[in-house]
């Protein structure tokens, strides 16, 4: 199987820029207030973050047949950016005008009038071929201008990508970083009483909305994790014999299994260019790391050690490893080259450490933390300084990181809860969320942006 | 799942239950397996194994080292293994839940190898056994607190149904 075979494209959604509107059309340049922009822009080592009041009024339905699918849209849009902590949607018995042209420049004092400093106005329109388009103006309201527009063109089917895509325009418009909204996550779903749980793959939006089953049960099924898309996906599974890694096209439905090793294989995880594997093999009491190439199924050692070597995860540039060991007693947190070799140990915090995952931006490591009977998810530098935990409890365990480097998911267990639940914090540990999930639900992975 | 393995399974959760009482009620008590009505399995059977010599050793947290009861109870299961020694059997790993799953999974593994380890240096045949490692993934006791969690940190001794 060469690599070529697992990747299919997805439908495309096509993009255009819509042309700005209103005084100062086109001075796309910094028309916001500066302190409003100065409350968005989040560094990770900030405190409290005051969420911009943005009016997101329902969108326009193109005709009669479109307003209760261009009401939905507003209404994942309004999700979207309420759940990211970073904005605060107005509650629309508020608002004054009531948007029905959204190719008109609103009447801005009326959203002046109730502190909206956002506007986002939209249409959604069913085209006579059958394909749905969707637009967006997103206004600021004491500039009186027009910040960015776009519409787009997809299949029906893809609505909710639609809603997700312009609540990621918002986003990098008002933020200046890239959204993390047009994503998905792969998750193990967990039914029936814990000594005899069944646990199979599914995937959903990062909403918790479109969930799919990818395998039925049967064999249990731990840690899968995406490749470059959210079309590949690599975890362990038991069957007959001894578990082992495996990959799955979620569009072909092809599985392989990865190599053909003595013993067990587990926790896999992709490469940043979604060209090698890199997992654990166990030999004997001991697991090490190793790495294969998915094209020449070439397999290279990365460790020896009479020691537990795993959770291993590349940096995103793909030049370093970090993994955990227990090699110095207790499992702690490492990073070594690539290829191997001498490994750095970079946590030196109280307890032991576990699960790293290095940061989309490359900058930080998040990370399980087991302290005084307490599971923490926290972020520490990739050279074990300014360790921050986000939260702490019972058993909270596995992050992962949505793709702008921000915002991490993460399973948590609540002693008696009788599961496990996902959940999502911001890197200010101030904003928690739970995921909706049809059931219990654990080790979750964090699509790239499918966009 | 077949009668045999059922009844097998409801065995095996009365001696997990006998043993987790013993601990709780009375330290000192010498023979935990002892409770309960041995004498119904046929000598041979594999409800022999479980019940008369007992299937399963337990771990302290974070540890595959095989304690003095441990191997007491592995001395026994040699003994049997070498009267009977038609059977094959698996090693399962696991561990409790008080871990990362992927750690989870290379410790369970590494309790199977240290009691695979042991059981060949007495003299049993590598090739009637294989290990496998469940990590957390099979707890056979369910609460949150230590009472179960001791039990979960075990390493049990299956015997091939079709040996």
């Amino acid at each position: 199987m060469r690599e070529n075979d697992l990747l299919v494209p997805r439908p495309l959604i096509t993009r255009r820029r819509l042309l700005a509107l209103g005084a100062g059309a086109g001075a796309l340049g910094l028309g916001w207030p500066r302190s409003a922009l100065a409350a968005v822009r989040v560094e990770i080592t900030s405190g409290d973050v005051q969420p911009m009041p943005i009016a997101i009024p329902d969108f326009v339905g193109g005709t009669p047949g479109d307003t209760e699918a261009a009401r939905s849209v507003t209404q994942i849009i309004a999700g979207d950016l309420k759940r990211s902590g970073l904005f605060a949607p107005i509650d629309p018995a508020a608002y004054i005008e009531k948007i029905v042209n959204t190719d008109a420049v609103p009447r801005f004092e009326d959203w002046r009038a109730i502190n909206a400093q956002a506007l986002l106005t939209g249409r959604l329109t069913r085209q006579p071929d059958g394909r749905l388009k969707g637009e967006f103006r997103l206004w600021d309201v004491f500039a009186g201008q027009q910040l960015t527009g776009q519409q787009y063109f997809t299949t029906p089917d893809m609505w909710r990508r639609v809603a997700h895509i312009i609540a990621d325009g918002v986003y990098e418009r008002l933020t200046g970083e890239k959204g993390y909204f047009d994503t998905r996550i792969v998750f193990v779903d967990e039914t029936g009483p814990k000594e005899r749980r069944i646990k199979r793959l599914a995937i959903m939006d990062q909403d918790g909305a479109n969930v799919g089953y990818i395998t039925r049960g049967d064999d249990l099924v731990l840690t899968p994790r995406f490749s470059t898309s959210d079309q590949v996906i690599t975890y362990m599974s038991y069957g007959q014999g001894d578990p082992k890694v495996y990959l799955y096209n979620t569009k072909t439905r092809q599985r392989d299994v990865v190599g053909n090793f003595p013993g067990m294989s587990f926790s896999p995880r992709f490469s940043p260019n979604g060209d090698m594997v890199i997992m654990s093999l166990q030999q004997g009491g001991n697991s090490n790391l190793f790495a294969m190439d998915l094209r020449s199924r070439a397999t290279t050692r990365l460790t020896d050690t009479a020691a537990i070597d795993t959770a291993p995860c590349y940096s995103p540039d793909g030049g370093r490893i970090c993994f955990e060991s227990d090699r110095g007693g207790r499992p702690q947190i490492y990073v070594m080259g690539r290829d191997g070799g001498p490994a750095q140990r970079v946590s030196f915090g109280e307890g032991s450490y576990s699960t790293p995952v290095w940061s989309p931006r490359g900058d930080a490591i998040a990370f399980t933390k087991q302290y005084q009977g307490q599971f923490a998810i926290g972020i520490m530098g990739i050279d074990g300084r300014n360790e921050r935990i986000l939260t702490s409890g019972f058993h909270n365990e596995g992050p992962t990181w949505a793709p702008n480097g921000r915002v991490l998911m993460f399973f948590r267990d609540n002693a008696g809860a009788g599961g496990p639940s996902l959940y999502t914090i911001d890197l200010t540990g101030r904003n928690e969320q739970k995921v909706p999930t049809p059931s219990f639900a654990s080790d979750p992975a964090w699509s790239p942006l499918l966009s | 799942m077949t009668v045999a393995m059922g009844l097998l399974r409801r065995l095996k959760l009365a001696v997990a239950l006998a043993a987790g009482l013993a601990l709780a009620a009375c330290a000192s008590n010498p023979n935990p397996a002892a409770v309960g009505a041995a004498g119904a399995a046929a000598p041979g059977s594999q409800q022999d194994f479980v019940v008369n010599v007992g299937d399963r050793v337990f771990f302290e947290s974070d540890s595959s080292e095989l304690t003095a009861q441990s191997r007491g109870t592995l001395d026994k299961q040699v003994q049997w293994l070498q009267t009977y020694n038609r059977y094959a059997f698996t090693i399962e790993g696991h561990a409790d839940e008080r871990g990362t799953r992927e750690y989870n999974i290379a410790l369970g593994a590494r309790r199977a190898q240290a009691v695979r380890d042991y059981l060949a240096s007495r003299g049993i045949d590598a090739n009637r056994m294989r290990t496998i490692s469940y990590g957390k993934e099979r707890p056979v006791a369910v609460c949150d607190d230590i009472s179960c969690w001791s039990q979960n940190r075990r390493a049990v001794t299956v015997l091939n149904a079709s040996s």
